[in-house]
């Protein structure tokens, strides 16, 4: 199985300023000083192996939306944020506009940066395309009719000429859906959120995002901790930090760095990817948060190792 | 885990001794919030004792930030000191080191928060 990134922004979609791209280059050109640096194979050399990636690239601004690939003709993701549109536009690139396209789509819940990408989703203007929209709240139709509806959007919900279809999920309940076993877990979070595990080959990915794990209840920590049981990938949403978790933004309905690598140890998970980001973080904080976390993964090692990403548009996971 | 707690004049000084994570979080709470109840300025300040505590998990940290909550609107004083390594990488990492007044040890803080109650502790 594949993991690809299409959208790893948490609230809000976020871009680079004028001046952000400005200050990566001049970053670049001060590593660059003294470096003979003469042919396009040796600059892409110097970028890719000798700049950190906080200069040499960005961690994105699309809203959430993570692609699973199995090997099936038919799509797999979970959420509709802004990065949904990316990934459609990749898929015309790769495939053409040929028809019928089936997409299975798994929601944490409906909040904007959660299906803000939807109207922009090339792929629902096809007619002969299937789009299934999974998950566990009642209002789920309604929260995709009102957003693709006047005042909001020009193009009313029944003119999208792809067949769209809503299938309501049990908490807790595992089922098989578009080749993957699937189970369904509530989360805390504002109108509630779900996060899904899912399991294919023998391979666990559990999707943890817009979730507020407080860790001060023993019993629901148990319960989460069974939920990302020997997972080989956690994407996790790590927004703020413990502190602000805690504190100002207490049920806000998101959680920490510090608590991912707590229940992924706990889990014995294998790898955890930092996700959600917060969107006023620049990418050097972003960076900085991912070198904090893999030390207190170090310093916290208990035998069982933990690998741990940061989750950036474009990022592909082989699981 | 183990809480204990010596009294210099108007200074608490609260030991933790042992491992903080969710399994023994609550049971901290209930052995340190007794400890800040009359927590104010001129009175039961409380110096919190790390140098025996091994590791906190965010479980530990939210009851410490609970403690924290529970003495500012009286403007009482609740302060760290002699953190081990590990459990100060901790904080910094959580940015618990903005919620709490750290000092590099008991005497420190108590010359911060009590010149009377640093004499005590000076003389035994």
């Amino acid at each position: 199985m594949r993991v690809r990134f299409w959208g790893t922004r948490g609230s809000l979609p976020v871009s680079l300023s004028a001046e952000d791209i400005k200050g990566k280059i001049v970053e670049a050109l001060i590593a660059a000083a003294g470096r003979n640096l003469k042919t396009r194979d040796e600059i892409e050399a110097f970028v890719g192996r000798d700049l950190p990636f906080a200069i040499s690239h960005t961690y994105g601004g699309n809203t959430s939306c993570i692609e699973l690939d199995i090997g099936s003709d038919e799509h797999v993701l979970c959420d509709l944020g802004t990065g949904v549109r990316l990934f459609g536009l990749d898929v015309l690139a790769r495939k053409g506009p040929r028809t019928p396209r089936t997409f299975h789509v798994f929601m944490s819940h409906l909040h904007w940066d959660h299906i803000m990408g939807f109207p922009f989703f090339p792929h629902a203007y096809l007619p002969g395309n299937r789009i299934v929209i999974y998950g566990c709240h009642a209002g789920i139709e309604e929260a995709f009719r009102r957003q693709n509806a006047a005042p909001c959007f020009p193009v009313d919900f029944s003119r999208l000429s792809a067949k769209i279809e809503f299938v309501k999920l049990e908490p807790g309940r595992r089922v098989r859906h578009a080749g993957l076993d699937v189970t369904p877990k509530l989360q805390q979070h504002s109108g509630d959120s779900y996060s899904y595990r899912f399991e294919h080959g023998g391979k666990v990915v559990v999707y943890s995002t817009d979730a507020e794990h407080k860790t001060d209840d023993v019993a629901s920590t148990h319960e989460v901790v069974e939920f990302f049981r020997n997972a080989d990938l956690v994407i996790f949403d790590a927004m703020y930090s413990l502190a602000d978790a805690v504190s100002v933004k207490e049920d806000w309905g998101h959680s920490s760095n510090i608590v991912g690598v707590e229940l992924c140890q706990h889990a014995r998970a294998r790898h955890l990817c930092i996700y959600h980001h917060e969107p006023v973080y620049s990418d050097a904080k972003i960076a900085s948060v991912l070198q904090e976390t893999l030390r207190l993964e170090e310093i916290t090692r208990t035998g069982h190792t933990l690998r741990i990403s940061s989750a950036y548009d474009g990022l592909e996971i082989a699981v | 885990m183990q809480v204990s707690a010596v009294r210099y004049a108007d200074v608490l000084v609260v030991a933790v001794k042992g491992r903080i994570d969710y399994m023994n979080a609550e049971e901290f709470k209930a052995a340190l919030l007794p400890h800040l109840v009359n927590c104010a300025p001129g009175r039961d300040q409380v110096v919190l004792d790390l140098s025996r505590l091994e590791y906190v998990s965010s479980a530990g940290l939210r009851v410490l930030m609970i403690a924290a909550k529970e003495v500012r609107p009286r403007k009482g004083r609740l302060v760290a000191v002699s953190l081990q390594p590990v459990v100060r990488e901790i904080f910094e990492i959580s940015r618990f080191t903005l919620v709490f007044d750290l000092f590099d040890s008991v005497q420190d803080a108590l010359r911060a928060l009590s010149p009377k109650a640093a004499s005590m502790s000076h003389t035994g």
